[in-house]
């Protein structure tokens, strides 16, 4: 049965997100806010293998979510339930391609759907920062005091710091530093 | 991923020109998917029709479905291990940083002007207060540019 769930709902990711990279948090967000196969806290540590292994992250997303919710087959099949909407689309539209990409209608739709989906993504991106920075339950019990520990905060100042002072550092390098810090400072 | 898509498929084997991947990589951003899986799907299919098409697809996932299925076994292993525990609550802290700054680089590259910003408000906030679905938001976005673009052509027309 969940192998089901998870063939639909990976169908439905790849089918809705468009502009690909961070396109498909917000349907993992949904995901774990409607069956509850993994918290917030993991979609984050998901987040960060992606953005430290090569490969797109829409499919090792999908990979991660399948292995963590089912095993191995449910990561081979959550991977292929996600590619396969844009592969048919692609096949059924292939020979028109070009005259797909100039369509006003195509362009006119693309032209509403960019700032909906950076919405969309900012909105998921609200969960990321739940789920590392901010307790939401301190936040909605007006504990002011333990919304957020001061490691914490000093910790995502300086990897700012770090990130805004060097742009071309890999990823993988601030998750490092990042690593580092949770262990140091007991995050 | 580009541009080593770029050096593969046509310094290396001429299968299909530079302007052909630049053309791919276009239309894989305004098709549904992963841009990069998107991309690979049309190069496979210019060589060798549907059966190549499938081909590429399944080898642009293969690495990754191997390397992070691999990674997960090992994650789950350690998931009680205190030092992974307070490692992953510092590497969400850089991961909050990373998306943070992915979505302001969407935001400069993606909303234009008075009516995109307040579709990306819209959309934000139905999300966020009202947990509307990505699926009807993004539905409603395609449906809007739709009606948009048939009323502009009928009062051109008109």
């Amino acid at each position: 049965m969940t192998i089901l769930l998870l063939i639909l709902e990976f169908f439905k990711t790849g089918l809705f997100s468009v502009g690909g990279g961070l396109a498909t948090l917000p349907f993992l967000y949904q995901m774990s806010e409607k069956y509850g196969w993994f918290t917030g806290e993991d979609v984050a540590n998901m987040l960060a293998v992606s953005e430290s292994t090569p490969g797109p992250i829409g499919v090792n997303m999908a990979t991660f979510t399948g292995v963590t919710v089912s095993g191995v087959l449910g990561g081979v099949i959550a991977t292929l339930a996600l590619v396969t909407p844009s592969f048919l689309i692609i096949l059924i539209i292939a020979k028109a391609l070009q005259h797909f990409r100039e369509n006003r209608f195509v362009q006119s739709s693309l032209s509403m759907l960019r700032p909906v989906s950076v919405g969309l993504i900012a909105a998921a991106v609200i969960s990321v920062f739940t789920a590392s920075l901010i307790s939401k339950d301190a936040l909605f019990a007006g504990e002011w005091g333990s919304i957020t520990s001061w490691g914490a905060v000093a910790s995502f100042a300086v990897l700012l710091c770090i990130y805004l002072k060097w742009k071309k550092l890999h990823p993988v390098v601030l998750v490092a530093i990042g690593a580092v810090a949770g262990i140091v400072l007991q995050l | 991923m580009l541009p080593m898509l770029q050096r593969e498929v046509v310094d290396k084997h001429g299968w299909v020109t530079q302007e052909d991947v630049l053309d791919c990589y276009a239309i894989g951003q305004c098709t549904p998917g992963v841009i990069a899986v998107n991309t690979a799907t049309f190069v496979g299919y210019r060589q060798k029709g549907a059966l190549g098409g499938l081909v590429a697809t399944l080898g642009v996932i293969t690495p990754s479905v191997i390397i992070i299925t691999l990674i997960a076994l090992l994650l789950r292993g350690f998931a009680s291990n205190p030092f992974v525990v307070h490692a992953f609550a510092g590497i969400r802290i850089a991961v909050a940083v990373l998306s943070l700054m992915a979505v302001i680089k969407l935001y400069k590259s993606g909303v234009k002007g008075a009516a995109g910003n307040a579709l990306m408000a819209l959309s934000f906030l139905l999300r966020v207060f009202f947990s509307v679905s990505p699926v009807l938001l993004v539905l409603a976005a395609v449906i809007l540019g739709i009606i948009l673009e048939w009323v502009k052509g009928r009062r051109k027309a008109a």
